[in-house]
């Protein structure tokens, strides 16, 4: 199971990502730059967080309109797992990945602490957690605020694409989504780090399971 | 040939730099003010010299990029 990790102008958390990719047993994962038009054969995307371009325009507008999205999409409609955290989750909806958009968080105040989230139902980056598997990840946003319209909304609960939901809604985010899917199940993207939650010195592990879903 | 795009957010979706906004004017004083919205103004002084080429290719600039129709609506102004 080969990996990449997409890194743009403003990625901070690409490292963050490999270290919690190899410790869930993965090999260690290529990093790819934005400009590239191809990805190495690989199972498994996963765009990191932080501040694509410096979240000009929109927070991942310019990012999701690099060349090395196009292959992203191809290896998505291909059916390869693609996993987009924070940054990574609005560079996706940017890109018409996943549905929805991601706003200002509702209070205007940037995020950063540990959030509760529990997990909707299993699925290909879940399995490895219990259902309704209630655990606890870091967050780091400004605009985590999910944003769809009602049938879209309505589309992902009925079809059971909402993965994550938070516990005590801290950003306004409509059904308090925390991470959707595609309607393949193949694309995840995510506001809290489960990546930033895998180590003992993390305080708290509960992220690692994600990845051994992915490399399990 | 030059064009202002306006891009405000879809009526109905919250905006909380508007309320922001709201509030600070009504600690200043401001009563009047029944709700504020906040948009962006983006300004391109385009080659295209014929208005409907130009405005065409604007929209698809707004389509491609400049708005996230999701959440946003877009206005074009020209200036020949």
């Amino acid at each position: 199971m080969r990996s990449a990790v997409v890194v743009f102008p403003g990625s901070n958390r690409e490292r963050d990502a490999a270290r919690a990719i190899t410790l869930a047993g993965g090999p260690p994962p290529t990093l790819v730059w934005h400009t590239e038009t191809e990805l190495p054969k690989v199972d498994f995307v996963m765009i990191p967080g932080g501040f694509a371009h410096g979240d000009y325009l929109r927070a991942g507008a310019i990012a999701a309109r690099s060349p090395v999205m196009r292959a992203v999409a191809d290896h998505a409609g291909r059916g390869g797992l693609v996993l987009g955290v924070c940054n990574g989750f609005q560079v996706l909806t940017e890109a018409r990945l996943l549905p929805g958009a991601l706003m200002r968080n509702a209070g205007l105040k940037f995020i950063c602490k540990p959030l509760p989230l529990a997990v909707e139902r299993p699925n290909r980056f879940t399995d490895r957690y219990g259902r309704r598997a209630k655990v606890v990840f870091p967050a780091a946003h400004h605009d985590g605020n999910y944003r769809a319209d009602a049938d879209t909304l309505r589309r992902l609960e009925g079809d059971g694409r909402i993965a994550f939901r938070y516990r005590a809604n801290p950003n306004g985010s409509a059904n308090d989504i925390a991470g959707i899917t595609n309607g393949k199940g193949n694309v995840l993207g995510l506001m809290p780090h489960p990546e930033n939650a895998v180590e003992d010195i993390h305080g708290s592990t509960d992220g690692l399971p994600l990845f051994q879903s992915i490399f399990g | 040939m030059k064009a202002r795009v306006i891009i405000t957010l879809k009526s109905g979706v919250l905006d909380p730099q508007g309320k922001a906004i709201e509030g600070a004017l009504s600690s200043l004083g401001f009563d009047g003010v029944h709700s504020a919205r906040q948009g962006k103004v983006i300004d391109l002084e385009l080659t295209a010299t014929e208005p409907d080429a130009a405005r065409e290719e604007v929209e698809r600039m707004c389509e491609a990029l400049l708005a996230n129709t999701v959440v946003e609506r877009y206005h074009i102004d020209l200036n020949p």
